[in-house]
């Protein structure tokens, strides 16, 4: 078997707060195959979205290696590493405080196809049409400031961001969490769409399993920056072994559609 | 059942870029004293103007029409709610503080007031919206830079209201003790050192670790989950009959999440009050409510006993709300769409 | 409601407005009115004003037309004025910028500089520039912005510290755009509203300092200047206090109708912010 396409080992990040030192992410490792969702769990503070920073070297981890597409990404120049950018993006949580408030829709998908020379001036507004049309949205779309379109639109814009430059990876950190339920199953529908023709895979990261049992394959679930456990995704959920994957399980809210619950405690 | 308030034909539009807007569209339901009421629907449903309708919170620059009429059956002893102390810390509020620009169009007020005569008065004459909560309706404030309305028909102190960004709703530079105290303070009568205890005492309840510690630390030193514990206190700190958790949970992690949900639903069956859940999550609801109302774009679409609504929806969007929840046991979209391996 | 609309409710702001209309008419007509050299004799010395309606507001002590001078006086005061402000507000802002978003020793550098220059006051500063390199238009607009561009660089610094840190600087560096594109793309234009905040009281010290240099003889000498009128009137005071007057009222209604101006603008940005 080739090597996966992103290995992390040891990867470790450390702050100091009033002069203690506290390991937001402690000698984490995984990896991720071409064209698989892994997702990352935990509860709030459990170091899942400073993995994503780490993977994405927005920040430099203290230890570990992480390797992708082959390389070692840690070892990338300034230069090298814009440019390897293209192969692995990310979507934030908030599509509204993901782009420059002050830009239009055009603009923002312009800007990846520009630095990565994709495309040449002349076909970019082809290409961002296309774009748009590849996630669902119209190409008239184009002229609207970020700030106009609908939350949803937003997600789908970040995403069209993303796959603008043909990743390999997409770290979709809580990227559905802050959408409305109804527009949320439509947007985990696409990237779903995505990953079957573009082969992406993606590392999703989110406190609720039951979004995570609907598309992950497997799962690495963190606890005070360190694994607790991992595996098959529906396999963890359905029989969690450490303590905080209970917890987890437990807290998910279940909707039993057949029994007269509520009606229980009504008296 | 005693309805604690009915809501006819309640019509709320905001101007929004010289447009008016309607949140809220002839809206009518009733809720039960001592109830658990949710209130469901996404983004733009109107589902917050309503809780902020029934606070008597929204900004001034909304128009309201149709009434909100409160039912008090059994209002509390006067002696303990109504302290001759509370009287002096009244700034300026009129006896008749419906007269603002909804005076007339909140049609249920005048008579309720007479109604119940000195213990409706009592309502009327009580503090305005703007301490309802003390220092926790600072959320309120920020959300509404223009002026409260400050003439909801029953007395601030009678509804706690627990907003979803606690960092927004506490004051930063006031230990969080002193500002449960407030409340206890101004809404109760009691003199500062048994509004400390109070407070104290509240911090317990909510489950904070160390209260001592707790009545003297700031918001900010604070986890979001106690933050939370800390704005449901100062909320309930004077007794109130109707407690409204405006998205109270959907900032904290589903761990959190949880353990609040089980709080306010142990508070609100210790004290008797009656909660209204304002979520856009059906599921945690149905876990929560007795009965749920789910809005879409301001209409009310469906109303009932949670039972009925989770297990036979009769409106297409509730049925489509759950069919989009996406719980542990619901089928992996990732087989539906037939992905590799 | 339109921020026009805002702006014009606002009663200050409209008398600022007037005032600054009026004063731009006065600049741009000027060479209209008064072809020829405002400096050349049109008349008898220190004929008062209100005497003979070719020349309405009287001459100086060497007969020349004070109503040309004033109208020329305003295109100096203006042009200083607000040429030595955009250039203090440009070279804040990306200094600001610089600093703020490079961060650790870049912005210790450039703080340590911002530092020095806020340490000397900027008159002192502007006096000694063009005593040095000598009097000239430009020399007059590099001194007076040599000591005004403190201000805004440790505002613009300030606002980038606070915006690097939003997801969408994140965002521009995951999608691998060069650091300098997004400093100045990306972050500055959203750092410059409170920068351009500070434009009016710039402007309005811009010509204060102007009409000080040329009190003192520092100004460009080929340009006829309401410091270098008041400077002419003072030897004589006495006889012809108009000679003074009129420059100094000039000044003081021009300063006045910048900042007025100013605050509105800010005023009404600031209410259109907290609406939406």
């Amino acid at each position: 078997m080739s090597s996966p396409l992103l290995a992390v080992s040891g990867l470790t990040k450390r702050y100091r707060r009033g002069g203690k030192t506290i390991a937001a992410v402690d000698d984490v490792s995984f990896h991720i195959e071409a064209g698989e969702t892994l997702a990352l769990a935990g509860p709030s503070g459990s170091g899942k979205s400073t993995v994503a920073r780490l993977l994405l070297r927005l920040i430099e981890p203290d230890a570990g290696r992480i390797e992708f597409e082959g390389g070692d990404f840690l070892s990338l120049n300034d230069t090298a590493l814009r440019a390897r950018r293209a192969r692995l993006q990310m979507v934030f949580q908030d599509p509204l405080a993901a782009f420059n408030p002050r830009a239009s829709v055009a603009r923002v998908l312009d800007d990846p196809l520009r630095i990565h020379s994709i495309a040449a001036r002349s076909e970019r507004p082809h290409r961002i049409a296309a774009l748009l049309e590849r996630v669902g949205l119209s190409a008239d779309l184009a002229g609207r400031a970020i700030h106009e379109i609908s939350g949803g639109q937003r997600q789908r814009i970040a995403i069209a961001r993303a796959i603008a430059t043909n990743p390999s990876l997409i770290v979709l950190d809580e990227a559905v969490s802050a959408l409305d339920v109804s527009v949320r199953r439509q947007i985990l529908q696409l990237l779903l769409d995505l990953q079957r023709e573009e082969r992406i895979a993606y590392l999703f990261i989110s406190h609720d399993l039951g979004v995570i049992s609907a598309i992950a394959h497997r799962v690495v679930i963190l606890d005070a920056g360190r694994v607790a456990e991992s595996g098959n995704a529906r396999a963890v959920i359905g029989a969690p072994q450490s303590a905080i994957g209970k917890a987890l399980v437990a807290a998910a809210p279940k909707l039993n559609r057949t029994s007269t619950q509520g009606a229980a405690d009504r008296q | 059942m005693t309805a604690l308030l009915s809501i006819r034909d309640l019509t709320v539009t905001y101007r929004h870029d010289g447009r008016e807007v309607a949140a809220l569209n002839h809206v009518s339901l009733d809720v039960t004293a001592g109830e658990r009421f949710a209130i469901i629907g996404e983004s733009g449903s109107g589902k917050s103007t309503l809780a902020l309708a029934i606070a008597g919170l929204l900004p001034g620059s909304s128009k309201v029409g149709g009434s909100i009429e409160w039912k008090l059956p059994n209002l509390r002893s006067p002696h303990a709610f109504a302290p001759p102390s509370v009287l002096p810390s009244l700034p300026k509020l009129g006896i008749s503080p419906t007269r603002g620009e909804i005076g007339s169009s909140v049609a249920g007020t005048p008579p309720a007031a007479l109604e119940f005569g000195e213990s409706g008065n009592d309502s009327a004459i009580s503090p305005q919206v703007g301490e309802m909560s003390g220092r926790t309706e600072g959320g309120a404030t920020d959300r509404q830079p223009a002026s409260l309305r400050d003439h909801t028909p029953l007395g601030g102190r009678d509804i706690g209201f627990v907003f979803q960004d606690p960092s927004a709703s506490l004051d930063p530079v006031m230990a969080v003790g002193e500002q449960i105290a407030e409340v206890a303070h101004t809404h109760l009568g009691l003199t500062w050192s048994q509004s400390y205890a109070k407070a104290k005492a509240l911090l317990e309840r909510v489950r904070l670790p160390d209260p001592d510690a707790a009545l003297r630390a700031y918001p900010h030193q604070l986890s979001g989950g106690q933050k939370q514990r800390v704005a449901i206190a100062a909320a309930i700190a004077a007794g109130p009959k109707l407690l409204i958790a405006d998205e109270a949970t959907s900032a904290l992690d589903t761990i959190v999440q949880a353990e609040i949900v089980a709080l306010i639903r142990q508070l609100v069956a210790e004290d008797g009050m009656t909660l209204l859940f304002v979520s856009h999550d059906i599921a945690l609801a149905a876990d929560l409510a007795e009965r749920i109302a789910v809005f879409q774009h301001g209409e009310l679409v469906e109303f009932g006993a949670t039972a009925q609504i989770v297990a036979s929806p009769r409106h297409a969007y509730t049925r489509a709300l759950l069919d989009a929840h996406l719980g542990l046991d619901a089928e992996p979209l990732l087989r539906q769409a037939g992905a590799l391996r | 409601m339109s921020p026009l609309r805002r702006f014009l409710r606002t009663p200050e702001a409209v008398a600022g407005a007037i005032i600054l209309v009026a004063l731009f008419a006065m600049a741009l007509t000027a060479p209209l009115f008064f072809p020829g050299d405002p400096q050349a004799i049109a008349g008898p010395a220190l004929l008062p004003p209100f005497q003979d309606w070719s020349l309405p507001l009287g001459t100086d002590r060497l007969g020349r037309d004070v109503l040309a001078a004033l109208l020329h006086g305003a295109r100096t005061s203006l042009a200083v004025g607000l040429a030595a402000a955009a250039a203090a507000l440009a070279f804040g802002a990306v200094v600001g910028t610089l600093a703020g978003f490079a961060g650790s020793l870049v912005d210790e550098v450039l703080m340590r500089i911002t530092d020095a220059f806020q340490t000397v006051p900027s008159f002192l500063l502007a006096l000694a520039f063009v005593s040095v390199v000598g009097p000239s238009l430009g020399v007059v607009v590099a001194a007076i912005a040599l000591g005004a561009w403190t201000a805004p660089a440790r505002v613009a610094r300030a606002e980038v510290l606070s915006i690097r840190e939003r997801d969408f600087v994140a965002g521009a560096r995951v999608i691998g755009m060069h650091p300098l594109e997004i400093a100045f793309r990306e972050v500055l234009p959203n750092a410059l509203p409170p920068v351009l905040a500070l434009s009016s009281v710039i402007v309005a010290a811009a010509i204060l300092t102007e009409a000080a240099l040329s009190f003192l003889g520092l100004g460009d000498p080929n340009r006829v200047t309401w410091g270098g009128m008041i400077a002419e009137g003072r030897a004589v005071l006495r006889t012809a206090p108009s000679l003074s007057i009129i420059p100094g009222v000039a000044l003081v209604l021009t300063v006045l109708g910048v900042y007025l101006t100013g605050e509105g603008v800010v005023e009404t940005a600031a209410v259109r912010r907290s609406l939406s």
